[in-house]
């Protein structure tokens, strides 16, 4: 399979909306501050569901919070005949 | 170090020291005197009943006194108590290495049993495996909590 490589601007997104607190943010996703960090610092990627909240809570589509990107193409690991 | 990876920490220490003083206090009282008591199946039974709530009691005690001078270490501010998403994650990952742990440490304990070895090594086996398992369930939650998941 493919390597990805998933990136986020939810620290852009958090300045852009009055410098929400990391801790802010996580109240209102109901998760931990740890995992807000962790998930601005890609160290977890979080689930579909929680990725909506934290879409819905800045007001923007999924697209906009999180970007996914392959980094090699899934047809090079073909097995030659 | 956040305070779930403190938590850890100390969980894992204190399980160290519980399990080494237990032990030590069972071979010292029992066993040093009476090395024949290894091949009574009572005494592991025993052994192992009381070493069950002692475990949990003395794990319960160590986490209020941690919880209490983390709180005021902090200053009463509030620690995040959720257990979310990630938590879980972790939570199923360490266990499921620690499962296989310990499986692979029954099927050994069951071996020493099938080579006509003395019932109390298979015990030792098991002990050892659970033990082994549970820390390194402790020491897998500690790494996916600094490296991520």
């Amino acid at each position: 399979m493919a390597k990805v490589n998933i990136t986020n601007n939810i620290r852009t997104l958090r300045f852009f909306a009055n410098e929400m607190t990391q801790q802010e943010l996580s109240q209102k996703t109901g998760v931990s501050r740890q995992t807000i960090v962790a998930i601005e610092n890609g160290k977890y990627f979080p689930t579909l569901e929680l990725a909506f909240r934290i879409a819905q809570i800045f007001a923007k589509p999924l697209e906009e919070v999180f970007t996914f990107e392959l980094l090699t193409e899934p047809e090079s690991k073909k097995p030659k005949k | 170090m956040d305070i779930k990876e403190k938590r850890i920490l100390v969980s894992l220490l204190s399980s160290v020291l519980v399990i080494l003083f237990y032990w030590w206090y069972v071979y010292s009282n029992y066993i040093a005197d009476n090395p024949d008591i290894l091949n009574d199946f009572k005494f592991w039974g025993t052994s192992f009943i009381i070493l069950i709530p002692v475990a949990i009691g003395i794990q319960i005690v160590i986490q209020i006194i941690f919880a209490i001078i983390t709180h005021i270490l902090n200053k009463g501010e509030e620690i995040d108590p959720i257990d979310d998403e990630r938590d879980k994650l972790i939570e199923l990952k360490a266990i499921k290495v620690s499962h296989y742990l310990f499986i692979l440490g029954f099927v050994l304990a069951m071996g020493t049993l099938a080579m006509g070895m003395q019932p109390w090594v298979m015990f030792v086996v098991l002990i050892s495996s659970g033990f082994v398992a549970s820390m390194v369930n402790e020491i897998l939650r500690l790494y996916y909590y600094r490296k991520g998941v």
